[in-house]
């Protein structure tokens, strides 16, 4: 039948990667990189998951259609988050006249201020 | 229709052919494709549902850093270190099992299953031991959380991600532990060949998707900023 039998090494060789790659990444977080230890973290991630998906789940034995249908979920996947981003990350580039200033960076959570922190109530108009 | 080699045409008067071939197939070769692509397509729909969670965590980590550096300390980054290591395990076991159930060794399929499903329940006693810690401090978003560190509220929103994704992803691991002790049951009664396997393969598709999971998960609520938390234990 159909499907790629590995050799024991390959997956041992793999399993290995992993494990040193779970220890490199907290290393790395112990580590002061500056805004770099998201990214790092991450490329990280990217690279275990895709020696997984690869490997143990044979996708680099499988048909183009298989290859094609799980580098889709990632793809879209990435749509998600890029295009929510674009759209939270630049909300506060363009303030309105009437002052939503910092809408898209940060949203205070909690207990509402105090009454006399707000500001006054316009005058009614008569 | 038979020719002259169909000695073996069954009465229902069709060819012979392994019991495991349903008749839309054409062969065990396009049946075993059929099941990968629709397996794949599934994992497209898990990994899209996941996707929602990590993108509100990805928006409110943008919104909220402090909160989720000071969050983020709170959790057992030795607790979260060993349970990534069992899950790579898992996945290595997981990998082993389908290689002997296509080497046609039933008794070692049944050993590599059975160890990864205790690899797997491994690591759900770890999870709530971890849960169980966490209730204990109260650090469970709801009106019982307390907190003293600088951002209460932004910390309940990280606890919210904390316990969605994991508890889906825990969810997903009692799921396939259920799912590996039909299979292991099955290749006990050797009900599986080198020719036909599938069950085994899939499930082991879904196990190493579920291990996926967690390889992102560790990093992003374990790992958040610990270069500079260091410095502020204690406070």
């Amino acid at each position: 039948m159909a499907g790629h039998i590995s050799p024991v090494r390959t997956y041992a060789m793999i399993f290995g990667t992993l494990m040193v790659l779970t220890v490199v990444t907290v290393a790395a977080a112990f580590t002061n990189l500056g805004i770099m230890n998201f990214p790092v973290a991450i490329t990280i991630a990217i690279f275990k998951a895709t020696l997984v998906i690869l490997f143990f789940m044979h996708v680099k034995y499988s048909s183009r259609l298989t290859k094609l249908v799980c580098g889709g979920a990632f793809f879209f996947l990435g749509i998600l988050f890029f295009l929510t981003m674009t759209d939270y990350l630049s909300r506060g580039w363009f303030v309105s006249p009437r002052g939503t200033a910092g809408a898209g960076t940060q949203v205070t959570v909690g207990p509402p201020p105090p009454p006399s922190a707000q500001p006054a109530a316009p005058a009614a108009e008569h | 229709m038979p020719n002259g080699a169909a000695a073996h045409a069954d009465h229902h008067g069709h060819h012979a052919h392994h019991p495991a071939l349903q008749h839309h197939f054409e062969s065990l070769e396009q049946q075993h494709e059929a099941s990968t692509l629709g397996m794949w397509v599934f994992l497209v729909t898990e990994v899209m549902f996941f996707g929602g969670l990590l993108m509100a965590y990805l928006l409110y980590r943008v919104w909220y850093p402090g909160a989720w550096a000071e969050a983020s300390l709170a959790l057992d980054i030795v607790l979260g270190g060993i349970n990534t290591a069992v899950l790579i395990a898992s996945s290595f076991t997981m990998a082993m099992a389908v290689r002997a159930a296509q080497t046609g060794r039933h008794q070692h399929t049944v050993r590599w299953l059975i160890l990864t499903m205790a690899l797997g329940l491994t690591f759900l006693v770890i999870k709530y031991f971890e849960y169980a810690h966490k209730f204990e401090l109260r650090e469970v978003p709801g009106p019982d959380f307390e907190w003293h560190g600088q951002f209460p509220y932004q910390a309940q929103i990280f606890f919210s991600l904390y316990f969605g994704l994991t508890g889906l992803h825990a969810l997903h691991m009692i799921i396939g532990v259920t799912l590996l002790a039909v299979i292991t049951w099955m290749a006990a009664k050797g009900r599986f060949t080198p020719e036909w396997y599938t069950p085994v393969e899939m499930s082991g598709l879904y196990w190493h998707f579920v291990d996926i999971v967690w390889i992102f998960l560790f990093p992003l609520l374990y790992l958040v900023d610990r270069a500079h938390g260091v410095a502020q234990v204690g406070v």
